[in-house]
């Protein structure tokens, strides 16, 4: 892919994501954010955390189905905005909805396994958005870094708990979620138990090849 | 779909009854009106304006939620799980004709036409708080007569303990009871239950409007029972069948999720959900949130229906 053509992408991907910030302030100022605006605001703001941290870790899945690299390119912006919206969704939840209510909250994330969950989301990301710079990954070493960046997968998995477990019966659109990241979580599985038996299989073809040489 | 809205309308747009009824329908209903005499003067389509006095002993003093509000953000499943999917999908329900069978341990069964309910009892306005499982609340004038009044017509047995209400199945008007990709929603039919003291006391009230008007579809019309001092969900809408039971009825959430929905439901700060708390509640219009009150602020006349019991263990 062309460097202008990524660019384009990224610029896409800019604009994709701050969509839905730009529709939540639109309706804002229409004064058009449901009769209970506060839980409006979270639950969409959560729904597009969701949405855009599996976005992010669909990356690696569509480069391993397609065989293209550019998706690579956009997993680290992508999960910057997963970081960004789930920022956002948990100051909501401070400011607007406890009203700064340490005491109640600090009661809810230990009393309520669905908020636990959310805060193991939220806190997984923490290091990543902190490690996101080339120079990080530097510091790190690609290998620790990339070590790292596994807790993304923590990240979907506490998220798509999180909702499964704030939905009330009756509700269905929470599974959609999860099967999404079941799919993904089952591409990059696939592919690791491919790789390994691949390894096996070019190891017992070498010690073959040495055995080989040594025959005569 | 990305994110559903409902869509905004003014209250002058709801009073409009062409909303609820199209004009075939209406024409319809008229050709239907001449050829039952008698009938005419008790019909009132939703969306209708309908008076009643105010009874002031049995009102809240608080100024009441937007009326935009109160019809644009409900729980009905029958429509769908979403706060909005009530106002935009219940042009589909059709309240006229409508009848409402009331029956079991009692003396004299009879199936009610809903004009002749409305004949038949006087109806008044009450402004009563209602308290969402969900956390939220809001303070509707209602207007109805009580279900006692109903009850005591049709004459309970002595066997008579509690009383069921059936809410319509039907899934053309009601899209909510449709299967999903992942099934059905609730065990259709909705129903919920009472205990027969429970359905007797002077706070419960069958309604057949709100804000002056006729019921709108999306809150249960043409007929619903609401009991405040109970969560939203155990006050049955668009009611089809009342039905008296020696058994304790069961009743659909109860059913969905036993342990986070008890038959008493009875609104309740000490008593958490299981996944939230019910300390507190979110008045709409409102910025903080405030503490729940016992039985929604109205123990001082319903405590004592629960002396004894225990209200954990019987939530
Ligand atoms: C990676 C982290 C997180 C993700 C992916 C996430 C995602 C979601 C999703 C998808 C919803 C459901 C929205 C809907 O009903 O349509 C939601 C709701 C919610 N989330 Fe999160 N969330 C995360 C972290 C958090 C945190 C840290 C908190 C607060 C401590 C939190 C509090 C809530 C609350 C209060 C709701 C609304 C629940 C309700 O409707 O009753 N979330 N979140």
């Amino acid at each position: 892919m062309s460097r202008r053509a990524r660019i384009a992408l990224k610029a896409a991907i800019w604009g994709g994501c701050l969509v839905p910030l730009g529709t939540l302030v639109y309706w804002y100022a229409r004064d058009d954010l449901t009769a209970n605006p506060i839980s409006f605001v979270t639950t969409t703001l959560g729904d597009w955390t969701l949405r855009i941290l599996l976005a992010s870790l669909a990356m690696t899945p569509i480069r391993l189905v397609l065989g293209v690299s550019w998706p690579i390119t956009l997993r680290r912006l992508l999960g910057l905005f997963a970081f960004f919206y789930v920022c956002l969704h948990f100051s909501v939840w401070i400011v607007l909805d406890f009203f700064f209510d340490w005491h109640r909250m600090w009661e809810d994330i230990v009393k309520r396994p669905y908020i636990t969950m959310g805060m193991l989301g939220l806190l997984s990301l923490i290091p990543l958005a902190a490690t996101s710079t080339a120079g990080m990954i530097k510091r790190l070493g690609a290998r620790r870094w990339r070590r790292l960046h596994r807790l993304v997968y923590l990240a979907g998995v506490a998220g798509c708990v999180h909702f499964l477990w704030l939905a009330k019966v009756g509700r269905t659109d929470q599974y959609w979620y999860v099967a999404t990241l079941v799919l993904l979580l089952s591409i990059r599985l696939g592919d690791v138990a491919l790789r390994a038996v691949r390894r096996r299989r070019e190891r017992r073809t070498a010690t073959v090849a040495t055995a080989e040489i040594r025959m005569p | 779909m990305l994110i559903r809205r409902a869509p905004r309308f003014t209250s002058n747009d709801i009073t409009d009854a062409k909303l609820y009824l199209s004009r075939r329908e209406w024409m319809v209903g008229a050709a239907a009106l001449t050829l039952l005499p008698g009938e005419s003067a008790a019909v009132t389509p939703p969306g209708q304006p309908l008076t009643a006095t105010r009874n002031d002993a049995q009102s809240l003093r608080e100024p009441p939620t937007k009326f935009e509000a109160a019809t644009t953000y409900n729980n009905f499943y029958e429509f769908g799980v979403n706060k909005d999917d009530p106002a935009r999908l219940a042009p589909a329900l059709k309240p006229r004709p409508w009848t409402v069978q009331v029956d079991g341990l009692v003396h004299k069964p009879k199936t009610y036409d809903i004009d002749e309910l409305f004949r038949l009892f006087p109806v008044e306005e009450r402004v009563y708080a209602l308290r969402c499982v969900e956390g939220w609340s809001m303070v509707i004038p209602w207007i109805g007569f009580p279900l006692a009044s109903l009850l005591k017509r049709v004459e309970p047995t002595a066997q008579a303990k509690y009383v069921e209400f059936v809410t319509l199945l039907d899934p053309k008007q009601f899209p909510g009871q449709r299967p999903g990709f992942f099934g059905f929603a609730l065990d259709w039919p909705y129903t919920e239950g009472l205990r027969l003291d429970e359905a007797l006391h002077p706070l419960t009230l069958l309604t057949v409007g709100m804000y002056g008007q006729v019921l709108p579809n999306q809150n249960g019309a043409p007929i619903r029972v609401v009991v405040p001092w109970k969560y939203g969900f155990k006050s049955a809408k668009s009611i089809v069948r009342i039905r008296l039971t020696s058994a304790e009825p069961p009743t659909a959430w109860n059913k969905a999720a036993p342990q986070e929905y008890g038959f008493y439901s009875n609104v309740n700060p000490a008593v958490d959900h299981p996944r939230w708390s019910q300390a507190t509640e979110r008045r709409i219009g409102e910025f903080r949130r405030r503490p729940t009150l016992p039985f929604n602020g109205y123990a001082d006349q319903v405590a004592h229906l629960y002396t004894g019991m225990d209200l954990r263990k019987d939530y």
